[in-house]
């Protein structure tokens, strides 16, 4: 739009017309207070702090309602407008209780900074403040009506962003209260929005609330390790006596691919890191078959021990290794560089939820089609084929909502459910279970009916007339049903798509060639490339997959098996007898399904615990930092280094430390993580990083950037806390039919694998679903 | 949420009330451009069959207007004349505001206390009355007055007010 | 029932047909009803609103718009249909004048509403009353079903094609429901919030629609101004206030009631010779000239022409033309607390200088009525007052904070007397203490 001039406080500036002059300010650094007011929500004028003169208007004007005008004059800060907003904060203190001293909100409240700003120090009354009993609404949200200064912003974003609806406004004048839409306890997504989003500490968290005070914690802008959307949140930590305790998620930094969003388990599901069951001493089983504890040496000697001997004894091949869609992608990578470089053997697998093999070949030569998740909040129309990303990437969900109410996005959606994102559909294709494909071949098609559908013909006619459109499709879709889906999106001018999987690193996992056909970028084994002089003796022909690694245990023919951050024995029922021949070695978090078949067990830590990288479904890459610290356990990365390393491998082949340029700078410190970033870009724009560790993430970073296609990226805007979208690049090599082995995870908003299990809050929120009259775990209020 | 949203959420209610009332309100949403419209009207004719609305009134309105229960309880908080709970038969609404009180009013709200033997916003154990003080009902110039549910009662004095309430004790109790 | 009252100073214009069994469709006809709307549809939209520009007609509903200016607004074209929507929400303390327009002549707001809807081109009417109103909505659900009987409303009226139809619509209890905006959101069946203006209900009103809004002595007018022609209406009244308005006057006087008199008739002959004066000889202590919202007069203010204008110079406002008198006897420091105890129970909460502002008046007010008051406290209020005023989202937060100001400013000696005259005087020190003096 055309720009118009205007002047704030003397300066002249310029702004696109219809910016809202709030909004103009801000652009340019000049702060109008508001706590009604919240970028992309609706306009409320209800809190009256943004009053504004403008110059030839008699009355003070509200900035969050007034259209930037050619040749506004305009004042935000005369003393007869910082006494209309010392009086505003006057009275909101008149029945606010001075309790700031054990309010969550206490330094982090918008009514504290503006009493500091406007001074509001004497009380004007000496009637008591009306009090109420504080409410629990859920096993999440808590609602103190006396510090609620009724902006609205909760009922806002509950309504407008979550589409959830959840909460109101009740009563009128001085006795209006927030209330919850089952009248004293709420039925929604249990999101925290309303708590994030609350200037002051009306709504606080059950995880957080009464926990510490603001300023005792660090802050670390990390990526949350549970769907595959991979949104940023930051972790607040505190000393603990056995390391840094994470005491708080939320979005407070919204540069993330989320924007303002988070789901409940980016913002409450991080205290599985201090379950008490947390496993923080190496375990080897003894001869009765208990466990017993054991030192690092012994339990790393024993593991890498074994490993060699199986290796040397019956061949790599009856050696099995499992990888994990939550470990980061320096580690998978290594994962499967040690299993082909070390143990020689092709037979890598992890948990699959997506067919990438599949989408990488059909997008062969148009790697430039594939979309990010932020086309999901920007693309000017969307086709979603099958997934729930209400349930299953809340984020994506958030985004769609999002770009619907800001730009007028058109949504289509084909699904078999009657999924909530619906409501924000321009078109829905209710289509029968079974029949993605057959929905797809329809689209592509001129039929003039799909199984007697009414409007499924203009459905189709609609979508096909869109010019940008960006296709989101789950699981539902693997093998030729994406050749047919993305060949009838090339059809489109400038289609692009995203595949949908369920991990953190689901996409990682794959990309970073977790598979027995496939090396990393998906590079076929028999037709290696580099990796020919790379991996000194690669095998060139596939090894076994997931599902003929336990055939084979049953057979009695795998002597060895290595699980790093995986649960197979639940996930695919693996009857523990079958392994009863087979050494494993497990590298956990806690005592899982497979954990107890092992025979030896090393303590790991989690996303939250270390640095690196993870890609989410759509190939955006971000880092991961260090947040929390727990005594007694180690990385993944250091791990398979140090079994290597006792194996006899040289850890320079595995790992190009020394060589590498760049190393884990601050990451060790990632506590003060936002400093460690400055560091590092400043260490790496000069190139002169010492040379360090062989468990630096960024040595093996620098192989991924160097050897696997698409991920050749800029590492300095990676390292300065951006998503960096990886380009698809399609290796001719990959041979056509192949089993998929997709396994859907089916986890819903409060269940995460086996993860999830592990967080208290996630499986309160869940249980306490499934006890509300008319709801279930998978329903919304406003459904 | 936006009615529109969920067509579902309307079966066709087997209802609580009236055959008239409910063909009442069959009739009355389909008179706005905007089903909705009829919500204020739907609840006060509502309360006035039922004496209250209570969660049953709420649940079924909800539906007929395809608007969530939680819509309809926000609205109902912001209107002095809806109430959740039942009121006594006949509720005697007196006008304190300032054409009355200066007529009197605050002295009519006594000697109905005095008469009801009731405070303010209370019932009378037989139900039969409760008594309220309300803002200014719109007869400024016959002050002091009184509404007894939708009856107007103006230029009363103590005595008037007793021939009212009496008339209204023998109504209740005949049969 | 509400008596009528008459005065030979009254000119009767509206108030023409009150006692004569207008409510019924056949008597109204017979005195003349539904001739205007006949005149109207044949002159076209441009003359009718021609003719209330030049009728000097100000809404009666408080601000004092000028009417025929505010339907002029209403854009010709627009995709969304046009409304109209008449305010008989009367709900500020003091008027009563609405009640007797819907008891006695509801067929004249019938009429002038479909003359409205002819005038900015709308097809649909709505006739808001406040919930209290039930016998008057019957009253004039009978009206309405009379026109659809007599084809007065519905398709094609008078064989000119024009087509209207009205309903009415009860509130349930809410002063904020008479701000126009806030009526709208009820009238959609929502929470009596105001909306963010602009934009004006004349471009963006009842469902996104141009809506003129109206009050309803306001549209009882128009079909008596197109029936006299504009000039002779404007006549009746002063300069730029045309007409008559019709005047609720109570409280302390002889003869109460609702009197149709011109605008800028004199407040003193009003109360003294109109009203029949101050019962038992009593001295006169103040006016409330136009309903709670308008700040006080004291005697020696009263004698003034009750317009718009004049009474705004005077620092005060016409409002609703509510006249409440006040004797000697009143306290004004009860009255005040009664006034903003009404506002404090209607603010709608939205915004917070309303909100909070009419809550600490009350409580503050509540003490010092109480006897617990001290002079810092008539500061204190007099400050939050000053610092509602202008402030808050909607005019209710102006309509609370000048009466009290009104009565600070005025009367502050009494406030001060009160606190030493009253018995708990002694109590009273503590506080100051703990307020300061
Ligand atoms: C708090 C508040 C209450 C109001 N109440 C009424 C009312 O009861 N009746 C009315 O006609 N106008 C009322 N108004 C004025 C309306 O907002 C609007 O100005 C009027 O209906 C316009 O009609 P008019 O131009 O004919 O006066 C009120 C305004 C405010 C701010
Ligand atoms: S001034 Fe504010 S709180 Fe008061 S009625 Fe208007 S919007 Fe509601
Ligand atoms: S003041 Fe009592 S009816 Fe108006």
């Amino acid at each position: 739009m055309a720009d118009v001039n205007f002047t704030v406080d003397g300066k002249k500036l310029t702004a696109p017309a219809g910016t809202i002059l709030i909004e103009a300010c801000r652009t340019h650094g000049i702060e109008v207070p508001a706590f009604c007011y919240y970028p992309k929500l609706a306009v409320q004028a209800a809190c009256r702090m943004c009053l504004v003169r403008i110059e030839k208007v008699p009355k003070l004007q509200t900035a969050c309602t007034t259209p930037i005008a050619e040749g506004m004059v305009v004042q935000t800060e005369t003393p007869e407008i910082a006494q209309a907003r010392k009086a505003t904060v006057q009275l909101l203190l008149g029945n606010h209780p001075l309790d700031c001293p054990v309010c969550d909100a206490g330094g982090e409240c918008e009514l504290q900074d503006m009493t500091f700003r406007y001074g509001a120090p004497t009380s004007q009354y000496v009637e008591i403040k009306q009090h109420r009993e504080e409410q629990q609404w859920s096993p999440v949200v808590f609602y103190d009506r006396p510090r609620c200064i009724l902006c609205y912003r909760c009922v806002a974003v509950c309504g407008e962003g979550m589409d959830v609806h959840a909460l109101g406004v009740q009563n009128r004048g001085a006795g209006s209260v927030i209330a919850p839409n089952l009248q004293d306890h709420l039925d929604c997504e249990e999101c925290g929005m309303c708590i994030d989003i609350c200037p002051v500490g009306a709504l606080t968290s059950g995880t957080y609330r009464y926990k510490t005070r603001p300023w005792e914690m660090n802050h670390v802008g990390t990526v949350c390790t549970h769907c595959g959307d991979g949104c940023k949140t930051t972790l607040g930590v505190r000393r603990a006596d056995d390391g840094m305790e994470i005491v708080r998620g939320d979005n407070r930094d919204k540069s993330g691919i989320n924007g303002d969003f988070l789901c409940i388990k980016g913002r409450y599901a991080f205290d599985f890191a201090n379950h008490p069951e947390r496993l923080t001493k190496p375990l080897i089983r003894q001869a009765d078959g208990r466990f017993a504890t054991a030192t690092w040496d012994q339990a790393l000697d024993y593991a890498a021990k074994k490993l060699k001997e199986v290796r040397d004894t019956r061949g790599p091949q009856a050696i099995g290794v499992i990888g994990s869609n939550r470990t980061t992608n320096e580690e998978n990578y290594l994962l499967q560089k040690f299993a082909r470089t070390v143990l020689g053997t092709n037979n890598i697998d992890h948990h699959r939820t997506a067919d990438y093999v599949s989408f990488v070949r059909a997008l062969a030569g148009k790697g430039s089609r594939a979309a990010s998740l932020r086309d999901a909040g920007t693309a000017p129309a969307i086709l979603l084929l099958g997934n729930d990303p209400t349930e299953q990437h809340p984020a994506l969900a958030w985004e769609l909502r999002t770009n619907v109410r800001l730009n007028k996005a058109k949504i289509f959606v084909v699904n078999t459910r009657d999924i909530k994102l619906r409501r924000q559909a321009k078109a829905f294709l209710h289509i029968p279970e079974g029949t993605y494909a057959d929905a797809v071949r329809f689209l592509g098609s001129n039929d003039s009916d799909f199984n007697g559908i009414e409007g499924a013909k203009d459905f189709r006619d609609a979508l096909r007339a869109e010019q940008k459109l960006v296709i989101f499709f789950g699981s539902e879709f693997r093998g030729h049903d994406i050749d047919a889906l993305v060949s009838f999106g090339l059809s489109l001018p400038e289609a692009r798509f995203g595949c949908l999987a369920d991990y953190a690193n689901s996409r990682g996992a794959a990309d970073m060639g977790l598979l027995p056909d496939m090396l990393p970028g998906y590079r076929h084994v028999s037709t290696p490339g580099p990796f020919a002089e790379e991996f000194p003796n690669l095998p060139q022909t596939p090894g076994k997959n997931l599902i003929e690694m336990f055939d084979a245990a049953e057979r009695g023919e795998l002597g060895a098996l290595y699980v790093v951050g995986a649960n197979p024995v639940s996930r695919y029922n693996i009857d523990p007898a079958s392994l009863k021949n087979t050494f494993v070695v497990v590298q956990e978090m806690f005592l899982t399904e497979t954990a107890q078949i092992a025979d030896v067990i090393l303590p790991a830590a989690n996303l939250y615990e270390k640095g690196g990288s993870v890609t989410n479904s759509y190939g955006d890459l971000q880092l991961v930092k260090k947040a929390g610290d727990r005594a007694g356990v180690r990385s993944d990365l250091e791990l398979i280094v140090r079994i290597a390393d006792r194996m006899g491998a040289k850890p320079q082949q595995l790992v190009p430390f020394g060589r590498g340029l760049r190393s884990d700078s601050g990451q060790s410190r990632g506590a003060q993580s936002g400093e460690a970033d400055r560091h590092t870009i400043w260490l790496a724009s000069r190139q002169i990083e010492p040379k360090v560790s062989p468990f630096d993430p960024y040595a093996v970073l620098d192989e991924i950037e160097r050897l696997v296609p698409g991920y050749d990226i800029e590492r300095m805007n990676l390292l300065a806390g951006n998503d960096v979208p990886t380009r698809l690049v399609s290796v001719e090599s990959i041979t056509t039919p192949r089993r998929d082995l997709v396994l859907p995870a089916e986890d819903a908003l409060f269940t995460s694998g086996t993860l999830g299990r592990y967080s208290a809050k996630l499986a309160e929120v869940h249980e306490s679903h499934r006890s509300i009259p008319g709801a279930t775990p998978t329903e919304t209020a406003a459904d | 949420m936006s009615p529109e949203m969920n067509p579902e959420m309307n079966p066709v209610p087997n209802t609580i009330f009236s055959p008239e009332l409910a063909a009442r309100f069959d009739r009355l949403v389909t008179l706005y451009p905007l089903r909705r419209s009829a919500l204020v009207p739907m609840l006060l004719y509502a309360q006035d069959e039922v004496g209250a609305v209570n969660d049953a009134v709420i649940a079924e309105i909800a539906r007929r207007i395809e608007i969530t229960e939680l819509d309809v309880r926000n609205v109902i908080s912001y209107y002095s004349l809806l109430h959740t709970k039942p009121h006594g038969k006949y509720h005697v609404q007196v006008c304190t505001n300032i054409s009355c009180m200066l007529r009197g009013g605050n002295e009519m709200l006594q000697h109905c206390k005095d008469r009801l033997g009731i405070g303010n916003k209370e019932t009378t154990p037989d139900g039969v009355f409760s008594l309220e003080e309300v803002e200014c009902i719109g007869v400024c110039c016959w002050a002091p007055a009184v509404q007894v549910n939708y009856d107007f009662h103006d230029n009363l004095t103590n005595e008037k007010m007793d021939a009212v309430l009496e008339n209204y004790r023998q109504k209740a109790s005949a049969p | 029932m509400p008596q009528l009252v008459s005065h030979p100073e009254e000119v009767k214009v509206i108030s023409r047909r009150w006692g004569k069994g207008a409510a019924d469709i056949d008597k109204y006809i017979e005195m003349g009803g539904y001739a205007s709307l006949r005149k109207a549809v044949e002159n076209g939209p441009e003359w009718v609103i021609s003719e209330m520009k030049a009728s000097g007609l100000r809404g009666r509903g408080g601000a004092g718009f000028p009417t025929g200016m505010k339907w002029s607004f209403v854009p010709k074209q627009s995709e969304k249909p046009k409304y109209v929507l008449v305010n008989g929400d009367e709900s500020e303390p003091g008027t009563c004048k609405d009640h007797l327009i819907f008891l006695e002549d509801p067929h004249s707001i019938i009429e002038g509403t479909m003359i409205a809807g002819l005038a900015i081109g709308s097809k649909m009417g709505f006739i808001y009353l406040r919930g209290e109103y039930r016998y008057l909505i019957e009253i004039m659900d009978r009206a309405l079903a009379q026109c659809y009987e007599r084809g007065i409303l519905g398709k094609n009226i008078f064989g000119s094609g024009f087509d209207f139809d009205a309903i009415s619509q009860t509130g349930a209890g809410a002063y904020e429901v008479g701000e126009e905006s806030a009526l709208m959101e009820s009238l959609e069946g929502k929470r009596g919030i105001p909306r963010i203006k602009p934009p004006f209900p004349a471009v963006v009103g009842l469902y996104g629609g141009p809506t003129v809004i109206n009050n309803a002595e306001t549209i009882a007018s128009v079909p008596f101004i197109i029936e006299m022609g504009g000039a002779a209406y404007a006549k009746i009244g002063t300069e730029r206030n045309g007409g008559t308005r019709l005047f609720g006057i109570s409280g302390h006087v002889n003869r109460p009631g609702v009197y149709e008199l011109p605008m800028g008739y004199n407040l003193k002959k009003m109360i003294y010779e109109v009203a029949g004066g101050i019962p038992n000889g009593k001295a006169l202590k103040a006016v409330v000239p136009g309903g709670a919202s308008c700040p006080i007069l004291r005697a020696d203010e009263i004698d003034i022409g009750m317009d718009f204008d004049q009474l705004g110079k005077a620092g005060s406002m016409l409002g609703s033309a509510g006249v409440v008198v006040l004797d000697e006897t009143v306290s004004i420091i009860e009255f005040a607390l009664r006034t903003i105890k009404f506002y404090q129970h209607e603010s709608c909460g939205w915004c917070i200088p309303c909100r909070e502002g009419t809550d600490w008046l009350k409580k503050t007010m509540t003490r010092f009525y109480e006897g617990y008051g001290t002079v810092k406290d008539i500061d204190n209020m007099s400050y939050l007052a000053d610092n509602m005023l202008g402030r808050t989202f909607c005019p209710l937060g102006d309509a609370a904070a000048m009466p009290m100001i009104g009565f600070f400013k005025k009367f502050r000696g009494e406030f001060e007397a009160y606190i030493q005259a009253n018995p708990a005087a002694p109590e009273t020190q503590a506080l100051v203490e703990l307020v300061g003096a």
